[in-house]
């Protein structure tokens, strides 16, 4: 067995004991309460047609919202992946910060916006004076844009980071045999990127497939996904048959898809070289690259910097102008309060999980993607379907599971702090692998292999010829699995713990109670949480970014 | 900083909030309950050092999950006591058979229309009522009169100025359809909802959307009207940003015109120390927390001999006949109303 393989086991044993044995129980708990099977107790979901309506409308709505979302964003992965321009680090950073927003507070941002006193409607009823706001706080289309909203970033970072990679001069060769710009994109760079770009699509589907605030929230009353369904049945009608049924039917569908992705996927992919001396970016020179890189952050401006921006100015601004009282509230240490969260507190302990998230989540992520890129043929889809399964779960389900399963020593984890970072890390990997795992396919095994007669060991080879090839990919990986984890993103809010102030729960906090006060300092807790968030980003690019540099 | 560098800083400080304070003296007694839950930590510090124990929370998202989650643990339970039972979900707490009767001597005082388990499986600690709520200025502003009664809002003067929480995904929300039900009974809650649909009514699918993104007291929706509680107008006063003397909202009740949530503690079968939490039960119905539950959770203390706080007596009301609907019947229609109401207000 080589190492590779050992490396692997780690991760099977971590996804069977968190993953798989638990779902496993809360299915059977469920759907064979006294230990046999009884057809009867979700024959609804066959003869009622409001499921198939949720299946279509689940189905639909994450078709539409990854076809949005890829076709925004390849044009800015275009843009940062080639050019270099001012404050780029920090508009990356920015632009990531979505994905770490409580569901809550994007929408209070997007209604602030949208709504029907926000500044938008103002404007248009200003200029074309209809009589009613002619934007709707709520709906389709607000769906859809919350969607692109939260995931422009995963398409830009996964396949801006990839296109960067790909070797300039392989371009630069096309165009001296004759090549038209717009034949090398076609013939050359588009087959070159699809890895990544099927990697960020089938991600953007299966989080807006899933996707249960934003649908709760900013779709309004008369939409509902599966996930919403899921949670409605288990919790308010408690129904766990049906739940767990459609549980099931919410993993079939993304396992098949998954695997259907991973079978067209494998052996398309063309091995090159690249070493990362040259960056692919460069200073724009042309009018039409300035114009590009204008519009594109003109663009960003529009959809994800405004939404955040109008959060800040909520956090600032009370009836009577600006105000720091929000601030000066959060910092005044909430009387004798036994939950009071305190912003030191809160931010130190949303930073330990989310550093432990990422850390657990790299290692296992990097473990399953070496082994899955070294495999080939029809097991590899197989195991790389099921890598991304944790994504595609509903979370009620899980935590769930996680009370019928982990309830005997020595794994009563039940109630334990590790259980947090678990969850999160069950969510965290997958992206960590689709991350990864394009960087690595593209590495020729011939590169390993030399460097091993040459009587390099595994772990050298690693380290010196693996690890600098796919260390931006890494980067990419890790920046997610933090935001995901700083957002208490899904699971882990159906995860039973010892109360812990993370930002999260003192953003919930604040806004479950009525009163200006409380809203405010929501809204400065949100604000604490985008500014730290985009610190962090900021100085873990750094950090990675430098750890390349000497290899220049 | 190169990756070997790297890792093991970032696994130093994952390790921090894992590293517990030093073990206490004593038994442990643990508590369940919903993410609301809040109380003085110097009363929660005075129960520790009287008995002795160390008293650790665990919490489980909001009341719906905390209560499946309880349930679904079975005879291993995740704590001692669990708080945070409504009377929405009180006969499925019951059915599931797992908590332990107690009759507290303390609850002799308490009024019988809240002792809802005849068994004193779970006792009644606080309530809330959930009624509508108006924005005062836009009223005065407008020169309308507020609606005063729960019939009035599908009335051609009120088009198009109400929002209400979805019943089927916020429990304000399925408490005000029960108010509905109580008030207009299985037969007649549907027409009014009808009217209320005709009468362009806006739904959302939770407090914190409609309170926070349409009621235009506390946000820029344009909705006068919302579902919220009978003690809200009193939060409002109480975290202003300046002092007001006189609420920004009031709350509309009348006759039958809210629905009355009733929170109760339990002790969970299967406890190690079952002295301690009967103690800790105690210590919940006893006055002293009783006079602390309004300002931190804004409902009122079930233990008649329990004062209201200042803000929540000049404030705050409480309905004097709330609508009912026994807990028994929510348990068995709930799907069913629910639904009736998807297809009358939704589809």
């Amino acid at each position: 067995m080589t190492a590779r393989r050992l490396l692997f086991l780690p991760v099977v044993a971590f996804l069977a004991l968190f993953y798989g044995y638990p779902l496993c129980a809360i299915f059977v708990h469920s759907l064979l309460p006294e230990g046999w099977w009884d057809p009867t107790i979700i024959a609804r979901l066959f003869t009622s047609p409001v499921y198939a309506r949720l299946l279509w409308f689940t189905t639909w709505q994450a078709l539409l919202s990854t076809a949005l979302t890829l076709l925004v964003a390849l044009p800015g992965a275009y843009v940062f992946s080639r050019y270099r321009f001012f404050a780029k680090g920090l508009w990356q950073a920015l632009l990531t910060v979505p994905f770490v927003l409580p569901t809550v507070v994007a929408a209070a941002s997007f209604s602030a916006l949208l709504g029907a006193g926000g500044p938008l409607n103002t404007l248009l009823m200003a200029w074309f004076g209809p009589d009613s706001p002619p934007l709707a706080g709520q709906g389709l289309a607000v769906l859809l844009l919350a969607h692109v909203f939260y995931n422009y970033s995963l398409v830009l970072r996964l396949v801006g980071g990839y296109w960067s990679g790909l070797d300039p001069r392989i371009r630069e060769a096309a165009a001296t045999l004759g090549a038209s710009p717009w034949q090398i994109f076609l013939r050359i760079t588009l087959p070159l990127l699809l890895p990544a770009i099927a990697a960020a699509a089938l991600l953007v589907f299966v989080f807006c497939f899933t996707s249960f605030g934003i649908v709760l929230i900013l779709g309004g009353p008369g939409y509902a996904t599966l996930e919403v369904e899921i949670y409605r049945q288990a919790i308010h009608l408690f129904n766990l048959p049906m739940a767990a049924a459609l549980s099931l039917l919410q993993l079939t569908i993304n396992f098949l898809l998954m695997w259907l992705q991973a079978r067209l996927g494998a052996g398309k992919q063309l091995a090159f070289f690249t070493d990362t001396a040259r960056d692919g970016d460069v200073p724009a020179t042309s009018w039409r690259a300035k114009a590009a890189i204008a519009a594109t952050l003109l663009f960003v401006t529009a959809l994800l910097v405004a939404p955040l921006a109008a959060l800040l100015g909520a956090s600032l601004l009370g009836d009577g102008g600006l105000t720091l009282a929000y601030y000066r509230g959060l910092f005044s240490g909430g009387g004798d309060a036994l939950f009071f969260v305190a912003p030191g507190a809160a931010i130190a302990n949303s930073l330990g999980f989310a550093l432990g998230t990422t850390v657990l989540a790299v290692l296992l992520g990097l473990a399953a993607a070496r082994h899955l890129a070294a495999t080939d043929g029809t097991g590899s889809a197989w195991w790389d379907a099921l890598l991304m399964l944790p994504l595609a779960t509903s979370a009620v389900s899980l935590g769930f599971g996680y009370i019928i399963a982990l309830n005997r020593p020595p794994l009563d984890l039940r109630d334990s702090l590790a259980m947090v970072v678990i969850a999160h890390s069950l969510i965290a990997f997958p992206f960590v692998v689709r991350c990864i795992l394009p960087a690595l396919r593209r590495i020729p095994s011939s590169l390993g292999e030399a460097a091993a007669m040459l009587g390099a060991s595994p772990a050298k080879v690693f380290l010196e010829i693996e690890l600098p090839l796919i260390r931006r990919a890494i980067l990419v990986g890790a920046i997610f699995a933090f935001a995901i984890s700083m957002g208490e993103f899904g699971a882990s809010s159906f995860v039973t713990r010892p109360h812990t102030a993370t930002i999260p729960v003192a953003i919930y906090r604040y806004l479950s109670l009525p009163g200006e006060m409380n809203y405010g300092q929501a809204m400065a807790m949100s604000s604490l949480l985008l500014l730290f968030t985009c610190a962090v980003l900021l100085v873990l690019a750094r950090a990675a970014g430098s750890g390349g540099e000497t290899r220049r | 900083m190169s990756p070997n560098r790297f890792w093991p800083a970032l696994l130093a400080l994952l390790l921090l909030p894992f590293s517990t304070p030093a073990a206490a003296d004593g038994p442990t007694l643990t508590v369940m309950s919903h993410d609301s839950f809040d109380i003085s930590r110097h009363l929660v510090e005075k129960f520790e050092s009287t008995h002795r124990a160390t008293v650790r929370f665990v919490k489980s998202g909001d009341a719906g999950t905390a209560l499946v989650q309880a349930i679904l643990a079975g005879d291993k339970p995740l704590a001692d006591v669990f708080f945070g039972v409504d009377n929405t979900y009180l006969s499925r707490a019951l059915n599931a058979d797992i908590f332990l009767p107690y009759p507290s001597p303390l609850l002799t005082t308490f009024p019988t229309t809240l002792r809802l388990d005849t068994q004193n499986r779970l006792l009644p600690v606080s309530y809330g009522d959930v009624c509508l709520n108006i924005d005062r200025a836009w009223f005065r502003d407008k020169g309308i009169a507020p609606p005063a009664d729960l019939a009035d809002i599908v009335k051609p003067a009120y088009r198009g100025l109400t929002v209400v929480e979805n019943p089927a995904t916020s429990s304000p929300g399925l408490a005000f359809l029960l108010a509905t039900i109580g008030r207009f009974g299985e037969n007649g809650y549907l027409s009014f909802w009808k009217g209320l649909r005709e009468n362009d009514v806006k739904v959302a699918n939770g407090w914190k959307d409609a309170y926070y993104g349409q009621f235009t007291a506390a946000s820029k929706g344009d909705r006068p009207i919302v579902v919220s509680y009978a003690s809200s107008p009193a939060a409002t006063v109480h975290y202003a940003k300046e002092a007001l003397s006189e609420a920004p909202t009031a709350a509309v009740t009348g006759d039958r015109g809210s629905f009355r949530q009733i929170e109760f503690i339990g002790i969970l079968k299967g406890t190690k120390q079952p002295e301690l939490a009967k103690a800790f039960v105690d210590f919940m119905l006893d006055v002293p927390v009783q006079e602390d539950i309004p300002l931190k959770m804004w409902v009122f203390p079930a233990n008649p001999a329990a004062s209201l706080p200042e803000v929540m007596r000049r404030h705050a009301v409480i309905p004097e006949r709330p609508a009912e609907v026994a807990p028994e019947a929510i348990e068995k229609h709930r799907q069913q109303w629910l639904e009736a109401w998807t297809d009358a207000v939704l589809r």
